[in-house]
């Protein structure tokens, strides 16, 4: 096969006809960039919120108890007081657990300053920090030894610094929650808003005991953060709590749930996967709308270059020439017009990325998806066109008008 | 005569299933031809000059009979065989150019080569095609599209074309068909040049007037060779060139 040959010929017969060639690709052209632009917008969209779930912390599993009943009234997760301390210590005991935190949470109103603020007061162990991944910019967090001795100390976020300690140093500072002095010994690095629009600086935590004890006056914990070992792990130690706790409590029905930030990840992952589909379906049908505007072209092509085909087969062109000069002209053409549809598509959402600030972001395997399909497409709709020159007889050919 | 021909016929038949009639456009010609020969192929339409050479240009086979050409029995080979035989054996020379449009000359020129069976390196296919436009003088034209040439040119820059894979036979059909008379002396006197240096060339047409600068003259009538002779008082290009322009001359001085 005389490929060289062939390459030359279709690069001289498309360079022949640019504005012609420009056209047929634009339908790939259009089609790829569509689905580039399309693809790098969700994954940069769906990267971000993964970003997001990972943010609240990775390895996470968070343990609720039960809801209760009042008089025909249902509470949700966590109303009822079915999670202890001593269930958090027991699970601290577990195999691939690397931290164990009892949450009580609480709004209260705290003063310092002369100033007052409304703000989420939570209980929680020395090991917070560590299991939902945040870390303290200033002082340190409080010890175990403070659990014991019901410490009256604080670590408090952002937002609580700005609105009560604007422009002074908060660490020693006194704050006053419910009346009972805190110093604050440490600040949160600020996090800003999570996935729901909360604002994760505005928060005060203080150890568990001294909450339960201090403040709230209450035996039990509202859930339970647990830390596991890595992400593999995660299944496994979920299954030993339920187990641990359906022991501890001896009671028919699970008066607790057990969550981990992986549910919200498959969660997000699997939304991300049907969006995927999406894409592929659109890329499938643009793909086959411009293969079939190549096909078009090729046909009239053909039709139109009957005499140069009679000349090419007088002059000794073998069938196999005249079918894989066409068959070349056609992938050039749906594979050029991949490659500038790839690079429109990124330029696109390069733009967008610049001027509206969202977050984009082109996976390197769809760039190589619409490149060989591209080129596949070009394949496939060039093939009929090419067969049919091939089989011209080059008398009629030459005669054609 | 020793030598051996480069084309022998050998009672050769063609016959088309056109329809309900079965067309007889050859039947049984026998004839041969040496090498160095010009030779004009004549004969009204319907004559069966035209099947007859496409036969002898390998772009068809006969229905019965045998035709060997430069020692190949072209009339049991296949399409890929004919394509290659055309490519090595045969240059054509068609009435109407048929050049690629929108292509320079040089690149028209190199068009045969690139579908020779051993590959030829580019350069030298730009080689050959520039010699081969030298040839027949227009060297000087060779980045040149058809349409920035005279219809002269164009079948000059055809028969370079013909010549470029060097044939052992130069087949040119009507070539003169679409040229003024002074063009198609100047193109006869190409085809002469070459006859002169040793290329058999077969001519077909219907004009006697261009027929007479062949040395031998064939004329078909119903499928068969009617007359066949050495053409008598042989035209010379160069003297009827120089008759053309005196009398252009005398047309001036009259009016």
């Amino acid at each position: 096969m005389r490929i060289f040959a062939s390459i030359k010929i279709a690069g001289r017969a498309l360079r022949r006809n640019k504005m012609r060639s420009l056209l047929t690709m634009l339908g790939v052209i259009i089609g790829v960039g569509a689905v580039i632009g399309s693809v790098s917008l969700t994954t940069g969209a769906t990267k971000q919120v993964e970003d997001q779930v990972a943010s609240l912390g990775e390895n996470v599993i968070t343990v609720f108890s039960g809801n209760q009943t009042m008089g025909g009234m249902r509470g949700g997760w966590g109303s009822a007081p079915t999670l202890n301390v001593d269930d958090a210590l027991a699970i601290a005991k577990l195999p691939y657990v690397v931290g164990v935190s009892p949450e009580v949470r609480d709004r209260s109103q705290i003063l310092a300053n002369g100033e007052n603020w409304n703000t989420q007061v939570m209980g929680e162990s020395p090991d917070y920090p560590q299991i939902v991944n945040r870390n303290i910019i200033s002082g340190a967090m409080f010890t175990d030894q403070d659990v014991r001795s019901l410490a009256k100390s604080a670590i408090i976020g952002k937002t609580v610094v700005d609105q009560l300690f604007p422009g002074e140093n908060p660490l020693g500072q006194i704050l006053r929650i419910r009346n009972i002095p805190f110093q604050v010994v440490g600040v949160f690095a600020p996090k800003g808003f999570n996935l729901f629009g909360q604002d994760q600086d505005d928060i005060v935590v203080v150890p568990y005991s001294s909450h339960m004890h201090r403040i709230t006056t209450r035996t039990f914990v509202n859930d339970i953060l647990v830390g596991a070992a890595s992400d593999k792990m995660i299944d496994q130690v979920q299954n030993e709590i339920t187990d641990l706790l359906t022991a501890r409590h001896r009671s028919k029905e699970p008066d607790f749930t057990v969550r981990s930030q992986q549910d919200l990840m498959q969660r997000v992952s699997e939304s991300s996967r049907t969006m995927g589909f999406l894409l592929a379906g659109v890329a499938a049908v643009s793909l086959i709308v411009g293969g079939i505007g190549i096909m078009n072209i090729m046909l009239v092509s053909v039709t139109e270059r009957t005499r140069e085909i009679g000349i090419r087969m007088a002059v000794g062109a073998r069938a196999a020439d005249i079918l894989v000069q066409f068959l070349i002209e056609a992938v050039t053409l749906s594979a050029i017009g991949g490659a500038m549809g790839i690079g429109g598509g990124m330029a696109f959402s390069w733009l967008i990325a610049h001027f509206q600030h969202w977050p984009t972001d082109t996976p390197t395997v769809w760039i190589v998806i619409a490149f060989i399909s591209s080129t596949i497409i070009g394949v496939i709709s060039g093939f009929y066109p090419a067969w049919k020159a091939s089989k011209l007889d080059p008398i009629d050919a030459l005669r054609y008008e | 005569m020793q030598t051996k021909p480069v084309i022998q016929l050998d009672a050769i038949h063609k016959t088309y299933h056109t329809g309900e009639v079965d067309v007889h456009a050859v039947r049984g010609i026998s004839l041969e031809i040496f090498p160095g020969e010009f030779v004009a192929i004549m004969g009204s339409s319907g004559s069966g000059k035209s099947t007859l050479m496409n036969m002898i240009g390998a772009l068809d086979r006969p229905s019965d009979g045998h035709y060997w050409l430069d020692g190949i029995d072209v009339s049991t080979l296949n399409r890929d065989a004919l394509a290659d035989v055309r490519n090595e054996k045969i240059g054509f020379v068609f009435q109407g150019f048929n050049l690629l449009s929108r292509t320079s000359a040089v690149e028209n020129v190199e068009m045969p080569m690139l579908y020779h069976r051993h590959r030829i390196p580019s350069h030298e296919q730009y080689a050959r095609a520039m010699a081969a436009l030298e040839l027949v003088g227009l060297g000087d034209r060779a980045g040149h599209h058809p349409n920035q040439l005279s219809g002269g040119q164009q079948q000059r820059v055809a028969i370079a074309r013909a010549l470029v894979n060097r044939p052992a036979l130069l087949l040119a059909d009507e070539p003169t068909g679409n040229l003024d008379s002074q063009t198609s002396i100047e193109v006869m006197g190409v085809f002469q040049k070459l006859s002169d240096q040793g290329i058999t060339i077969i001519m077909v047409t219907h004009e006697l007037d261009v027929a007479r600068f062949t040395k031998r003259m064939v004329i078909l009538r119903d499928g068969k060779i009617v007359t066949d002779e050495i053409v008598p008082n042989r035209s010379i290009a160069e003297i009827e060139l120089q008759r053309l322009r005196s009398e252009q001359q005398a047309v001036k001085l009259a009016s």
